[in-house]
């Protein structure tokens, strides 16, 4: 009777074996343990034994179901994969083939460097403050202390606007109120900071700025960062330092040198220009290097005129600071390397691509302010 | 301003080198533009005297020259007709640049004959204008030295800006104080003729190259000697405002021809021009002394002189050539019958001073810098004078100034000079500062001791006190003057007239570049966001926009009349713009935005999503505002969904409401409405707005005529977004309210109406969403559709309703019940469920 068993056990694995496919698998199943099936018959005979022969067949018989059972399962297994490997296989790709492309958009240098601007000025407790770009005489000009025989207003190659120049000659204007001008430095911005707000004030003022100039190195629209500080006990000593912290910040360098030079602007006494010192590389101008091969000049800077205080209602004698102006093209050409100012405004994608910025590289201090 | 370095020599006295000099000069603020050596680009010619000259067998006007340049004969073939032998002239052999001629000379054939260089004019050296003939050298000039050498034309040409306050650095004098009180040499003193020498002559004019051997250029020979010809002439002026004093004198007897060498060769070398002897010392004293001055030829004066305001519409002819009209804001010199100067700015034509000159009338006066300003900017009128008047000239230095132009002429023109003409009388009310020498630490961050300051001031001329100059200092005198200095400014400093100056005249001196870092102190208390929500919300805005694929433009703010019009026109025009096409002040974004597209696709761009953030510039204010402009391929033609797509209006609302979600708008609440204006297309576009009167963006397809305006063909997606019409969010503190997800899961269900064709979409799914304010929180159209089984006139909308349960789950009967809600809301606005 064993014999009989393992020959059976035998034959039947060898057939799910065999078996191709899953059909041929489940005719193997219904052979052995269908309804009639051999291993079920076989199963029935148990209860017509005497319990010693089922003491002795019940265990083989139960053995041959697990063992045919099992083989099944694995079978089913093994052909299943088979099944779904054959699937993936068909449903093959190239994927070589191009993906669909989200755009990618830019952020203008200009705003890249307004906003690096805004987080280096943050650190130093300067708050961003803006004025409007059409302006009065009296906020551009007057209130500077640059008043109207000044020679500075001829150099300021200034666009009026027609509106003002009715005005005028429809006896109805007013040098603080009406608007006759496109501002021709952002430093209209301290004026209005000045007047709207009480000191101890630190800010800085980036923004659109006009001059009736066009040529390679000019624009007749440009952009200005102008900075104030008012407060008890500025000196040009920290003016020195918050411009030197300022440029090291941007440039992202220790080692830039920078040159005071005395100069001239009607609204500050003293007043002084500011060079930073480049080093060539391969023949062009970098910003830094402790032992500059020449100087640009990048910012104009001084004491704010006792003036321009008292032009917007404070005490000279108790109030001083500093002032300074910078030009932002010139800053974003110096650190990014851009050689020509016009392609700034016409909008030209190529160049907007090259040049421009990803909408995530926003200045942090603790990742960098550049990009 | 340029000024040789031997100029600068006439009046200071050193030992620096030019480099020091230059360094100096920066370093005081009289920042240096460039120094030049015009004996440079000359350094290849030579002295050389023609050996020989012989007629050229081929052509007459030519002749064939040995020359001998130090290194034996040369031939050289020479078209000049005072080429002849003996003469020693300026050669330059092969291999040198001739700069008149802008070519570099080389070994030639001039008509089968070698010539081996050329002999050169002064105008192919650009030394002069003459070119009628080859230069001629005295005899005795040495062969073979470098001409440069010779000529004394290695004289460095030194070019400085000079800022608008220091008028007085506007003349070579003025610059070497500055550098003598910087400590670069001493500040030769001034001699002012009486009746003996000018002083102003150059004291080795007389030994300076080729002038060396005329013996009429010795300064010491010829003095105002026969001084008074007569009373002085007869001059006034009745504008004391305009012209508080105007002085003058006549020289008789006077010839005017070419000023001497070594007044034509200074002027040349910092680019003037010389015209006439008597013309060459008014500008000569100019630059030497920053004094302008005025010649007049008597002969063409009819009358006296006076100084008055003009009549209106009076004319004048300038010297430029031009023509003037006047007003009686304008002060002018005039005689009986005409105008015959500008003041101060330009004289007449008429009157100008000419070969024939004999007797000269010559004019130094004191005219308001205010006056002169206003005058120059009505007439658009720049000269060196106004530009020195204007800026406010010594007041003291008018008797001064007289008589050294005065003696210049006797010297230089002959004549006997009448005496002198007093009208009217310069300010010369002194200035006092009170300064407290502690400033220069206090404002200027820099500590210098005080007995250094009052030796910078004193030696720029300012007094102290009792100490009226640096040399006549002493620690007993110093030792007097307590607390504050009454320090007085020196006439020729127009521009100084607080503590503050003076800080900056000691900390210049000083060194600027000296002055120690300060760390700026923190504020107190915990950092502050130094951004306003504007700017923040302007961020956001501009990083969304980049993110969702834009690229970020900057256009001008104005724009051409035709470019603005058909966005309203714009509301500010400049009265004196570049051109035509910078005109106007833009009322929108989106021309500039769409001329920048249009060039785009000139260049081949397939795509162009471009945006801009900055102002609109309306009558009432300024308005922060982004523009967007989408054209070409939305998507390109590709593998997967074959050809391109192009923008639509859809793609725009999207853009709109992406951007409005990232500044902050609360973009639920929006409702879309119609008249997004003129340039739009107006079945294409709509407006977003809070409220029906707050319209926060437009958007939309641009209409056909407004891109044909700016030559685009195709159709083109355009937003605007009013930034400044976004409601500020409300500071509500950092903690957001109390949430915990709902436990239960929502319930789907769709409808699908019947509605009119002209039933705006939005209005049935407003309205159904608030059938049942509790359950229903969300409503989305999934399907539009018209054509077979839609009966004509309508359309069918099919709407997802979601229904969240709250306590427990939704019975079926609530269900029904809800949606029986949504029905009857639905068939209020004309919709009947499709069945």
């Amino acid at each position: 009777m064993t014999e009989d068993l393992n020959q059976m056990r035998d034959h039947m694995l060898t057939a799910i074996a065999a078996a191709s496919g899953l059909d041929a698998l489940d005719a193997c199943r219904v052979e052995a343990l269908g309804k009639q099936g051999t291993i079920t018959l076989l199963l029935k005979t148990l209860g017509k034994m005497t319990p010693e022969e089922r003491l002795v067949q019940g265990p083989q018989i139960q053995g041959l179901r697990e063992a045919v059972a099992n083989g099944i399962a694995e079978r089913k297994a093994t052909l299943e994969r088979a099944a779904l490997d054959a699937r993936l296989a068909s449903e093959t790709l190239d994927m070589t083939l191009p993906a669909d492309a989200t755009p990618a958009g830019t952020i203008h240098p200009v705003s890249q460097v307004m906003d690096e601007l805004a987080e280096i000025f943050a650190d130093l407790g300067f708050a961003v403050a803006t004025g409007p770009e059409i302006e009065t005489d009296w906020h551009n000009f007057t209130a500077l202390n640059i008043p109207e025989t000044h020679p500075a207003r001829a150099m300021h190659d200034t666009f009026y606007l027609q509106q003002g120049i009715d005005a005028k000659a429809a006896g109805t204007a007013d040098e603080k109120t009406t608007f006759s001008l496109l501002r021709t430095h952002t430093s209209p911005v301290q004026i209005r900071t000045m007047l709207s707000q009480k000191p101890p004030i630190r800010i800085i003022a980036p923004g659109r700025t006009y001059r009736s100039d066009s040529d390679a190195t000019h624009t007749p629209m440009f952009h200005q960062v102008e900075g104030l500080v008012i407060d008890k006990g500025i000196t040009l000593g920290h003016l020195k330092w918050t411009l030197e912290t300022f440029v090291k910040a941007f440039f992202e360098r220790d080692d830039i040198v920078l040159r005071l030079r005395p100069s001239y602007f009607p609204f500050t006494e003293p007043s002084v220009e500011i060079d930073v010192g480049y080093t060539l590389v391969k023949g062009k101008r970098v910003v830094g290097g402790a032992e500059p091969d020449g100087w640009l000049e990048i910012l104009g800077s001084g004491m704010v005129h006792r003036k321009v205080i008292e032009a917007c209602g404070l005490d000279p004698d108790e109030w001083q600071g500093f002032a300074f102006g910078c030009g932002i093209d010139r800053l974003a050409m110096l650190k990014y390397g851009m050689d020509d100012l016009r392609p700034f405004f016409d909008g030209d994608i190529r160049w907007l691509k090259h040049y421009g910025f990803s909408s995530l590289d926003v200045p942090t201090l603790s990742g960098g302010v550049g990009a | 301003m340029k000024f040789t370095l031997s100029w600068l020599k006439q009046h200071l006295e050193t030992t620096a080198t030019l480099d020091q000099i230059v360094e100096a000069l920066t370093r005081i603020g009289l920042e240096v533009e460039g120094v030049e050596n015009p004996g440079e680009k000359l350094a290849a010619f030579k002295i050389a005297k023609v050996l020989s000259a012989e007629r050229h067998p081929q052509a007459d006007k030519l002749q064939i020259l040995s020359v001998d340049a130090g290194n034996g004969p040369l031939q050289v073939v020479c078209g000049a007709p005072n080429a002849r032998a003996g003469l020693v002239g300026v050669f330059g052999a092969p291999g040198a640049y001739v700069p008149g001629l802008d070519v570099t000379l080389k070994l030639a054939s001039i008509r089968g004959v070698e010539s081996n260089g050329m002999m050169c004019s002064t105008r192919e050296l650009e030394l002069g204008e003459d070119h009628d003939g080859i230069i001629e050298l005295p005899e005795d000039a040495p062969i073979g030295t470098a001409y440069p050498d010779y000529a004394g034309l290695t004289d460095p040409v030194i070019d400085v800006a000079i800022t608008p306050n220091r008028q007085d650095c506007m003349g070579v004098r003025g610059i070497a104080r500055d550098l003598a009180a910087a400590g670069l040499g001493t500040f030769t003193p001034l001699v002012i003729p009486t009746s003996a020498t000018p002083s102003v002559i150059p004291a080795d004019a007389g030994t300076q190259g080729a002038a060396g051997a005329d013996g009429e250029r010795d300064p010491r020979r010829r003095g105002n000697d026969g001084a008074t010809a007569g009373s002085g002439p007869d001059i006034a002026t009745l504008d004391p405002e305009g012209c508080p004093a105007f002085y003058a004198q006549t020289v008789t007897g006077v010839t005017n021809g070419e000023s001497p060498e070594w007044m034509r060769r200074s002027l040349i070398a910092i680019g003037q021009k010389p015209i006439s002897a008597l013309v060459d010392i008014t500008n000569y004293l100019m630059i030497d002394l920053g004094r302008p001055l005025h010649v007049y030829d008597r002969a063409k004066l009819s009358g006296g002189l006076v100084a008055r305001k003009a009549k209106p519409g009076e004319q004048v002819v300038a010297l430029n050539g031009k023509t003037y009209t006047l007003d009686d804001t304008m002060t002018v010199i005039a005689d009986d019958t005409a105008v015959h100067d500008i003041g101060g700015i330009m004289g007449g034509e008429h009157s100008g001073v000419s070969a024939d000159t004999t007797d000269v009338l010559i004019e130094c006066a004191y005219f308001d810098p205010d006056h002169i300003a206003r005058t120059g900017q009505k007439l658009t009128l720049t000269s060196d004078a106004r530009s020195r008047f204007e800026r406010g000239v010594d007041p003291a230095f008018l008797d001064d100034g007289l008589a050294i132009a005065t003696a210049l002429v006797l010297h230089i023109c002959g004549g006997s000079a009448s005496e002198v003409t007093r009208s009217g009388e310069p300010p010369l009310e002194p200035r006092v500062i009170d300064y407290d020498p502690r400033l220069s630490a206090d404002l200027g961050g820099l500590h210098v001791a005080p007995e250094r300051q009052a030796r910078t001031l004193l030696s720029l001329g300012f007094t102290i006190g009792a100490i009226k100059s640096a040399d006549a200092f002493s620690d007993a005198l110093f030792s007097t003057i307590e607390g504050k200095w009454p320090v007085t400014i020196p006439t020729w400093r127009r521009d100084v007239d607080g503590p503050a100056d003076l800080v900056e005249e000691v900390v210049r001196i000083e060194g600027i570049d000296s002055i120690p870092s300060t760390p700026l102190p923190r504020m107190p208390g915990v950092a502050k966001p130094t951004a306003t929500p504007e700017q923040k919300l302007e961020r956001r805005a501009r990083r969304a926009a980049a993110a969702r694929g834009l690229d970020e433009a900057i256009t001008w703010s104005f724009l051409s009349d035709a470019e603005a019009a058909p966005f309203g026109g714009g509301a500010w025009t400049l009265a004196n713009p570049i051109s035509e096409d910078l005109k106007v002040m833009r009322p929108s974004l989106l021309p500039g935005l769409l001329a920048a597209t249009g060039r785009n696709i000139k260049r081949g761009a397939q795509s162009v999503r471009l945006f801009e953030i900055g102002r609109r510039y309306l009558a009432e204010a300024e308005r922060a505002t982004l523009g967007v402009v989408l054209a070409g391929d939305r998507r390109p033609r590709g593998w997967r969904d074959g050809k391109a797509a192009s923008f639509d209006a859809y793609d725009a609302k999207a853009e709109a409401l992406a951007l409005l979600a990232a500044s902050g708008a609360p973009v639920d609440n929006l409702q879309v409405m119609g008249e997004a204006g003129d340039a739009w297309h107006p079945g294409q576009s709509g407006t977003l707005r809070l409220g029906p009167k707050t319209v926060l963006a437009s958007f939309g397809m641009l209409h056909p005529s407004v891109l044909k305006a700016f030559d685009l063909d195709g159709a083109v997606a355009a937003v605007e977004v009013y930034l400044d019409a976004i409601p500020p969010k409300r500071a509500t503190g950092f903690a957001r309210p109390a949430y915990t997800p709902p436990a239960l899961q929502a319930v789907r269900r769709d409808f699908a109406f019947l509605v009119p064709t002209a039933l705006a979409t939005d209005t049935l799914v407003r309205a159904v969403k608030v059938a049942d304010k509790v359950a229903i929180v969300s409503a989305r159209v999934f399907d539009v559709f018209t054509g077979a089984g839609v009966e004509d006139g309508h359309k069918s909308v099919a709407v997802e309703i979601v229904l969240q349960p709250t306590a427990k789950s939704f019975t079926d009967e609530e269900i029904k019940a809800i949606a029986d809600k949504v029905v009857a809301t639905a068939a209020k606005q004309g919709a009947s469920l499709r069945v």
